[in-house]
């Protein structure tokens, strides 16, 4: 693939959007007039402490709710509902049908979308669970499986599909940490091989770093976009500052605890 | 504590140790197999025989004891009258004339349920009707409605249908409902993120998530209609000249042939013991059990 002639125009772009809600008592204004565009092939980060609406965003994104201001346009169309040109990867375990077996999880998806039925839609399922190393337990109930391969066998539903953008809502704070990091690998591994664009949700700072080539920053109650940096994966150091991406990220984040101690000059 | 004395609380040196797991053969048992005792008390139904037959002999016993057939025929008495009714064909046709009844009525109770959940899960109109209704019918008892029926649809199986639907369609149209809106959000979230929505979203995500609430239901509801079926017997079971089982054990009783009262009693809870212990433990085996949503 050649994205560097495609990189430029934005696959989703997310423009001016405010989003709001209502609990039982409060209209709840997740996020503020919100900006962001997603070229093809990103893998793009929306970091932010809880409370940000960096969820919110995604369950936009993903068509569960409609913007009060602002619009989503995938490919140029607004966004109006669920769709399955746009998959989500959620945190819970549960996002697996029970009733079916992994191969079924994941042909279920190809299946209700239309995209591909019998014989295609099951090569195209083991193709993809062989991609997360989940072949052996093709015939497995996901209630006999580990968090971490629930949550692989969540990916390779949502590869199988090709979608335009996967929506990755936090898909690894559930994990222990050392399988957090191993997924991370893989998730990385397999953007290599497929070249997919991701929009990933996450509160961590390491993971947002390790995960992300371009991260947006969005301050607490409500979200606003704070700043949208590049990186690399490895946490360099900026030349000029000579500090890490993560700590600068840190102390964006975390300004108002810093800055009345006066330790950062 | 002074500074020197925290000075001096320093952990002491240990040296470093890495052991080798020991050989098997130095466990002594690793794994045996339980003994026959054990693994007979660990069958569920092998406990259960035995509880019954314990609970046989003491009736055995206490009739035997009493000696008055009119009150309390023995059991060997009640096996006999059982036999009997069997050859003579009398008892199987009651109780297939019953469970034909009951089939009917339970299928077109459950038929009912699902369009009432169904649209309450698709209209908030629809929601508001299924609460209205299921808390006016549902502490209704079903076999109350018997009289009205009669009127409505007069002597007969269409009156008896009428009530075993009351009796189901409530009891699992509640639970249903209730297990449908127990369903995960997240579910919900992916069932829609693949394009399902009204009918096949029901039939592919709430249904199958919410089976173990809805079997539940189903196991009420065949509770309910059972009992309501022989209640409603035994006001008129000579409906057609066939009748049921209620219609067996009122006229047995009118007979003062007290065995077959019990007899016909007895094949009352065994139809239930095989409807339970055959079909819904099976069906729970190989659907909420297996898919790890019930343990």
């Amino acid at each position: 693939m050649d994205d560097s002639k495609q990189g430029l125009t934005p696959l989703l772009a997310v423009s001016g959007v405010t989003l709001q809600y209502k609990t039982q008592h409060h209209l709840v204004t997740a996020t503020y007039r919100v900006s962001f565009d997603v070229a093809l092939a990103d893998r793009f980060v929306l970091l932010g402490p809880s409370g940000c609406g960096k969820s919110t965003i995604l369950k936009a994104v993903g068509g569960y709710m409609a913007p009060t201001e602002g619009t989503i346009k995938l490919k140029g169309q607004s966004i109006r509902k669920p769709g399955p040109d746009r998959v989500m990867v959620f945190q819970e375990f549960d996002q697996l049908l029970p009733w079916k077996t992994v191969k079924k999880n994941v042909m279920f998806a190809l299946q209700s979308s239309g995209k591909l039925s019998g014989k295609a839609a099951e090569e195209k399922a083991m193709e993809s669970i062989a991609k997360v190393n989940l072949s052996k337990f093709a015939g497995s109930y996901p209630h006999t499986l580990s968090g971490g391969m629930k949550q692989r066998v969540a990916i390779a539903r949502s590869l199988a599909m090709e979608a335009d953008i996967l929506l990755m809502d936090e898909p690894f704070a559930a994990l222990d940490a050392l399988t957090r990091h191993r997924m991370q690998d893989e998730l990385l591994q397999l953007w290599q091989d497929t070249r997919f664009t991701m929009l990933f949700v996450t509160h961590s700072i390491p993971e947002a770093v390790r995960i992300g080539n371009r991260i947006l920053l969005l301050s607490p109650h409500p979200g606003q976009v704070m700043a949208e940096l590049n990186s690399s994966g490895a946490d360099e150091s900026d030349p000029a500052t000579g500090r890490k991406l993560s700590e600068r990220i840190h102390a964006m984040l975390f300004a108002d605890e810093i800055e009345p101690s006066g330790a950062v000059p | 504590m002074t500074d020197a004395s925290i000075a001096a609380a320093v952990p002491p040196f240990r040296p470093e140790f890495v052991r080798h797991g020991a050989l098997a053969k130095e466990f002594g048992i690793v794994e045996k197999p339980l003994n026959m005792w054990e693994r007979l008390y660990n069958n569920g139904a092998v406990r259960k025989t035995v509880l019954l037959l314990l609970l046989t002999a003491l009736w055995e016993g206490y009739a035997r004891h009493l000696n008055n057939a009119l009150l309390v025929p023995t059991f060997s008495e009640t096996f006999m009258a059982f036999i009997e009714a069997i050859g003579s064909g009398e008892l199987p046709g009651k109780a297939a004339n019953s469970v034909r009844l009951l089939l009917q009525g339970y299928a077109l109770g459950l038929g009912l349920a699902f369009l009432l959940t169904a649209l309450a899960m698709l209209t908030r109109i629809g929601n508001d009707l299924l609460e209205t209704f299921t808390s006016m019918f549902n502490p209704l008892p079903a076999i109350a409605l018997l009289p009205l029926a009669l009127i409505w649809f007069g002597l007969g199986d269409k009156s008896i249908i009428f009530v075993l639907i009351h009796s189901v369609l409530w009891a699992v149209a509640l639970n249903a409902h209730s297990g449908f809106r127990a369903v995960s959000t997240t579910l919900r979230m992916v069932g829609r993120n693949y394009g399902l929505t009204g009918l096949p979203f029901i039939i592919k995500i709430l249904i199958p998530a919410a089976f173990p609430s809805i079997l539940t239901g189903l196991k009420i509801g065949w509770a309910f209609a059972w009992r309501t079926l022989i209640a409603a017997e035994l006001v008129f079971g000579a409906s057609s000249g066939k009748g049921g089982l209620g219609w067996f054990i009122y006229e047995a009783k009118n007979t003062l042939d007290i065995p077959s009262v019990f007899a016909g009693l007895f094949t009352v809870i065994l139809i239930g013991l095989i409807v339970e212990n055959l079909i819904f433990r099976n069906v729970e085996a190989a659907t909420v059990r297996r898919w790890g949503m019930q343990s």
